[in-house]
């Protein structure tokens, strides 16, 4: 099978508070789903979060990741984001070998790629690099030459395309509930 | 009005009348024993000689009564012993409450004396868990708790209260328990007609009716329902007493020991309907050979349970009281009839294949089981522990009545059988309680015959000894060529005197002339009483289906 077939993004809203991480990722490895990349961060909204997965399986395991997400107390909405109608960003940060002779032509990709160069050393530069997947593995292969030391990735994140949204403002918290929600030392 | 958390946490149970809870104190839950010292009008504490009997009980008094059971314990290991009934009440989706004290709230991640993350530890084991910090968020999480552990597919929560949140004073004000949603978004008139539709067409149409029959409370929907159906009726082994054990269209378990008649069916029906059942391996055996000419119908108000073990056909997710009175009310006015052909076919099916056991040879179990079933009239609640006890005692039983039954089906915990009859005891004291074991499984908690002895819980300990880990050593014996590999438990306690030394009543009974007299002279005793019954280990529960076969190549003798 393609392998970006059955690759599926999704987008789950969950209430902010402690222990939802753990939950949802508990929840993937214990039931034996393969996760490519998880990343998680506030909404507009400082009561609920938004992580996006990338998942993999085929169809009737992501229709039980769906609905084992849905089931978790945590979990307010479970959306796929399908490519097609989507937009998906990853952030890249590259620490490569770069001398005084080579650093400008490494400057010049980065430029291409529309990235920035935010930290230099005299034998080293630090480049970051938004884009979807397949712009940040092309422009890590033109690094591979110059020797890599370091690299990060964020993970996908991702929204719908156009004027569609979750539908966070929707959304109603029961009062009483999101104060359970928020424990005094999280932040 | 200013109360400390730990009496806002015994106010809150009142709110949820909540007037029994199974507990055992600790340094980090001293606070809250205070207060129920303070409050022992109100809710009844029962002492149990371990946690993890605790658990059990709370678990045991929920599947007899249909109410929340509540459970307590301190920190750290008392929060850990609780472990094994949290999972068993998990796995057979049973509304328990666990609170468990903490650490104070400074100490909490400092690897503080009794301390351990208890909400990390049963997050995989709860519907949901909470740890609270702050007492003003006390009451909430409480309330939450309890709508929770009922709501849906009910199961079991945990309440983690460091101690400073117990000492801690905030304002109370007593509150209507939460409403329970109710899950019937998806029970659309097309949906049903979908489902009408499937039933007129079928020829052949079976019945498989699971735990969520009497969660839901739809024995009686479901019976009303197989009749207008004409479908002979299977249960699952959390499904037995959701329909009378009796009812000519009742063929007995389905699955891994499941009747010939019923497996047979399964196979050969053309519409298989489970309602509010899960399709376990223990049903299913083969997925690839099961029910291969049928079109399969899922009534469930778990939505993750539809395609999750077996490829339904159409599906109905929705309570399945609500959902069984909707169909019923429309198939009032269809045309559907029972096929008296098919349900000829299966009954000569069950005559022919009766369950049964050799006879002679000294006391058979089996028969043991029958004797409870006929001298209580089929009246008893009857609770198991895990192994050939348990699935002797739920096919030789008829279970007439919904939570009758009482045995752990998903996690198949030994040692819970005892427990779990003194909280059945407990919520249901007009009812006589049988705890039917193996002595494997009585050996693992019968420190618990304290508790029923200390409270004069007329329980029957019925102890099936073979002196063997039976059903294990049935697989040694089958698949293993006979090595029987540590099942062979043949020492020299004397479960007679150890029921003396705790203060209950000891019988024994080796003799098949005997039973009937042994087992009256239990029930007209006083007390908790404990009959070891002397079985041979080489007797073995059948029918059969072997590992990997389908289940209508269920072998049903040796």
């Amino acid at each position: 099978m393609n392998e970006h077939v059955n690759r599926h993004v999704l987008s789950v809203l969950v209430v902010n508070q402690t222990g939802v991480l753990s939950r949802v990722a508990g929840l993937f490895s214990r039931r034996g789903y393969s996760i490519d990349s998880l990343s998680v961060g506030v909404t507009q909204r400082e009561d609920i979060s938004r992580m996006t997965i990338v998942a993999r399986g085929d169809d009737a395991t992501l229709e039980q990741i769906k609905k084992q997400l849905d089931k978790l107390v945590d979990v307010i909405k479970v959306v796929f984001l399908p490519p097609e109608s989507s937009v998906y960003r990853e952030l890249v940060l590259v620490k490569v070998n770069a001398d005084a002779e080579n650093r400008s032509a490494i400057s010049g990709i980065v430029d291409i790629f529309r990235g920035g160069i935010i930290d230099v050393a005299p034998d080293a530069v630090t480049v970051e690099l938004t884009g979807d997947q397949s712009k940040i593995e092309a422009f890590v292969e033109l690094m591979q030459p110059y020797g890599i030391q370091e690299l990060v990735r964020t993970g996908l994140t991702a929204l719908q395309r156009g004027n569609r949204t979750i539908g966070l403002d929707d959304i109603e918290l029961d009062e009483d509930y999101s104060e359970i929600g928020r424990a005094p030392h999280h932040g | 009005m200013q109360l400390t958390g730990a009496e806002i946490i015994l106010e809150c149970l009142k709110e949820h009348s909540v007037d029994t809870i199974f507990g055992y104190p600790g340094g980090a839950v001293l606070n809250i024993y205070d207060a129920l010292a303070k409050h022992s009008d109100d809710i009844r504490h029962i002492l149990p000689s371990h946690e993890q009997g605790a658990a059990h009980a709370a678990d045991g008094y929920a599947r007899a009564t249909g109410r929340v059971g509540v459970c307590l314990a301190t920190s750290g290991p008392g929060a850990t012993n609780l472990v094994t009934g949290i999972a068993t009440a998990y796995m057979d989706s049973s509304p328990v409450v666990a609170f468990t004290g903490n650490v104070g709230g400074p100490l909490l991640g400092k690897d503080s004396f009794q301390e351990v993350d208890i909400t990390g530890v049963t997050m995989p084991i709860t519907k949901h868990n909470f740890i609270v910090r702050d007492v003003n968020q006390l009451h909430n999480v409480v309330r939450r708790a309890f709508q929770i552990a009922r709501e849906g597919r009910p199961g079991p929560v945990l309440v983690d209260v460091p101690k400073d949140v117990t000492v801690n004073k905030t304002e109370y004000r007593r509150q209507e328990p939460l409403p329970l949603a109710e899950h019937n978004e998806q029970v659309t008139a097309d949906s049903l007609e979908g489902a009408i539709e499937m039933i007129t067409e079928s020829r052949r149409p079976f019945l498989f009716s699971g735990g969520g029959v009497i969660c839901s409370g739809a024995h009686r929907d479901v019976l009303e329902f197989a009749e207008r159906v004409g479908a002979p009726v299977s249960c699952s082994l959390m499904g037995l007493g959701g329909f009378p054990g009796n009812h000519g269209q009742f063929c007995g378990m389905i699955g891994m020991h499941g009747t010939k008649a019923s497996n047979v069916a399964a196979t050969q029906c053309d519409l298989f309907i489970a309602v509010g059942a899960r399709f376990s391996d223990r049903v299913v055996s083969n997925a690839k050979r099961f029910a291969p000419d049928a079109k399969i119908l899922h009534i469930d108000i778990d939505p993750a349970e539809i395609n999750k073990n077996i490829k339904t056909h159409y599906h109905i997710v929705g309570d399945l009281k609500y959902v069984m009175q909707r169909l019923n009310e429309r198939l009032q006015n269809s045309a559907v009839e029972p096929n008296q052909d098919w349900l000829q076919e299966i009954a000569q099916l069950k005559k022919a294949y009766p369950l049964t056991y050799p006879k002679g040879n000294g006391l058979k179990p089996q028969y043991v089981v029958e004797r409870i079933y006929e001298l209580t009239q089929g009246n008893a609640v009857i609770a198991t522990e895990v192994g050939q006890n348990q699935i002797w005692s739920a096919q030789f039983y008829k279970y007439q009545e919904p939570r009758t039954w009482i045995s752990s089906g998903g996690l198949g915990t030994m040692g819970f059988g005892l427990g779990a009859s003194i909280g059945a005891q407990i919520g249901r004291p007009e009812k006589q309680v049988f705890n039917i074991a193996g002595d494997g499984s009585f050996r693992m908690n019968c420190n618990e015959l304290a508790t029923a002895v200390e409270y004069n819980l007329p329980i029957i300990v019925v102890i099936l000894n073979n002196r063997a880990l039976g059903m294990v050593r049935q697989w040694q014996d089958l698949f293993f060529d006979r090595r029987f590999s540590q099942t062979t438990i043949d020492r020299t306690t004397d479960f007679v005197k150890l029921a003396e030394a705790y203060g209950a009543t000891g019988l024994s009974l080796s003799r098949t002339e005997d039973v009937d007299d042994v087992l009256m002279q239990a029930m007209d005793a006083e007390g908790t009483v404990v009959i070891d019954c002397e079985v041979d280990p080489n007797d073995k529960v059948f029918p059969m289906v072997p590992p990997g076969a389908a289940i209508e190549d269920i072998i049903t003798e040796e």
